[in-house]
């Protein structure tokens, strides 16, 4: 694995979470009905972020939940991998709620396809709105996020690193090259 | 650790620990997808279980088949009583007729100790104990210990005693194996007509004085009296038998500590435990209902999409 470029910086990053905080609030006029959801496992740190600076900005923070796909995946009857299972933490009705899901990296669309899954079976959202950190193109299904920190052009022997403070110790986005 | 070491789920003799602890942990989430409003989730679809009982049960096969269905599997239900069985095939021709309809996963109860063994050195397809004989009962044990933990925190040091007709009971081996592994004491009370020869070789304290056993315990788990495998034949009379070894709220508040009750079901009311406790604060025999769909959604999950 190499290092390609650093895309992000600390300072950077913390400039796209206001960005993307700034972009959702003005498109639902303001926190009202937003309840913000993250995908495990890093998706659920950047929604605590965006949360975070939501709240900062309206003074009143939107409902926080974590939701893990597993179950939902389409690829568990390949028998290729098994993905480790944990627990999806939705203690609030997203029934009629405007749902910001919250991912680091949209590649494929099947993870997304996954928690649009998982989320039609907790209830019938008002709305499902799709924020991610990066784009990196290489959809296999027709998805397409709301609100993209960054759109970055890779090839499939590539990969986007997000560095999270809480999992790495600093923030930070790099594109590594996955190719022996 | 993400996936089993084991390709079937047969018993809890030799299972690992990190394997009973992935199932344990992984039936948290499972119990989460049981309080959705959509309690089913598609992670077996396509994928085809049969649920082969030669013997009758009742919550056993319905537990399962819930488990099932929750996790959108195509379910097949097999009943010896209505089968070919009667008219003479052999279990390795039924198992093998029943694998050639492409069966991914198959659910056996058998009156044969070892049968699920036999048949799973013999197919292709995963197999999963549901009960076989006297032998092993892995997902009654397993959701018994699932039950303790989510009272207890831990099964490490606890002391569990499972009380009542050992001999008879597949719950009872299972759950010895598996609260060894965990780091339990197990401790085992009944009358000697009712306790193996030799059960202290599996490393169990053996009592034969009920309320000797209350005070060495944290935990209980009464069975119940087999009166379909002539269980009656070893006492003189159920009332007797309530007398001397039935869990009342009298013996527990005698013990002078909070015990945790368990119970396997179904309940001989009056017998081997009385309605007061089973009904009472102690006891924890209705979640551990619940707990059983969501510990068997865990084991079919984990055994259904292992890798190969």
């Amino acid at each position: 694995m190499t290092i390609l470029h650093h895309i992000i910086d600390e300072s950077g990053f913390e400039r796209m979470i206001s960005r993307l905080a700034h972009e959702i609030l003005e498109r639902n006029l303001g926190v009202g009905n937003l309840v913000i959801i993250g995908l495990r496992t890093r998706g659920e740190f950047v929604a605590q972020r965006l949360t975070a600076k939501i709240a900062s900005i309206e003074g009143t923070a939107p409902p926080l939940g974590v939701l893990d796909v597993t179950l939902y995946r389409d690829d568990l009857r390949n028998h290729l991998r098994q993905p480790e299972i944990k627990a999806t933490d939705i203690m609030f009705d997203i029934s009629d709620r405007d749902v910001i899901l919250v991912d680091d990296v949209l590649f494929t669309g099947r993870t997304v396809r996954s928690a649009l899954g998982a989320l039609m079976d907790l209830g019938r959202a008002r709305s499902i709105q799709l924020v991610v950190l990066v784009d990196r193109g290489h959809r296999e299904l027709p998805i397409r996020a709301d609100f993209i920190g960054k759109n970055i052009t890779t090839s499939r022997g590539e990969e986007v690193r997000v560095r999270l403070r809480e999992v790495d110790g600093r923030d930070g986005i790099d594109l590594v090259s996955i190719e022996a | 650790m993400s996936s089993l070491s084991i390709q079937h789920l047969l018993g809890l003799d030799g299972v690992p620990r990190e394997d009973i602890q992935l199932l344990l942990d992984s039936a948290d989430t499972f119990l989460e997808v049981l309080d959705r409003p959509i309690k089913k989730v598609p992670t077996l679809q396509g994928k085809t279980v049969v649920n082969l009982f030669f013997e009758n049960s009742t919550r056993t096969r319905i537990s399962f088949e819930l488990a099932e269905r929750r996790l959108s599997a195509d379910v097949v239900n097999f009943s010896a009583s209505t089968s070919s069985v009667s008219k003479g095939e052999t279990l390795l021709d039924t198992a093998r007729n029943i694998e050639a309809m492409k069966v991914d996963i198959v659910v056996m109860r058998h009156a044969a100790a070892g049968a699920g063994h036999f048949l799973s050195t013999r197919c292709t397809s995963k197999f999963i104990n549901a009960g076989d004989g006297t032998h092993e009962h892995p997902t009654q044990a397993l959701l018994d210990m699932y039950s303790i933990r989510q009272k207890h925190g831990s099964l490490e040091g606890l002391r569990v005693c499972i009380i009542g007709d050992i001999a008879h009971s597949r719950v009872s081996l299972s759950n010895i194996y598996g609260l060894k592994t965990m780091g339990a004491e197990v401790a085992v009370c009944g009358p000697a007509s009712m306790i193996p020869w030799q059960l202290e070789k599996l490393g169990v304290r053996v009592f034969t004085n009920v309320d000797e056993a209350l005070r060495f315990s944290d935990v209980i788990n009464v069975l119940r009296i087999q009166l379909e495998r002539d269980a009656g034949a070893d006492f003189p009379s159920l009332r007797e038998y309530h007398n001397s070894f039935g869990i009342t709220r009298k013996r527990l508040e005698a013990a002078g500590k909070d015990i945790t009750v368990l119970h396997p079901g179904p309940i001989n009311r009056g017998v081997e435990i009385e309605s007061e406790v089973a009904d009472g604060p102690y006891s924890v025999i209705l979640p551990e209902v619940t707990n059983g769909v969501a510990i068997r959604m865990a084991v079919l999950y984990h055994i259904g999409t292992k890798a190969e």
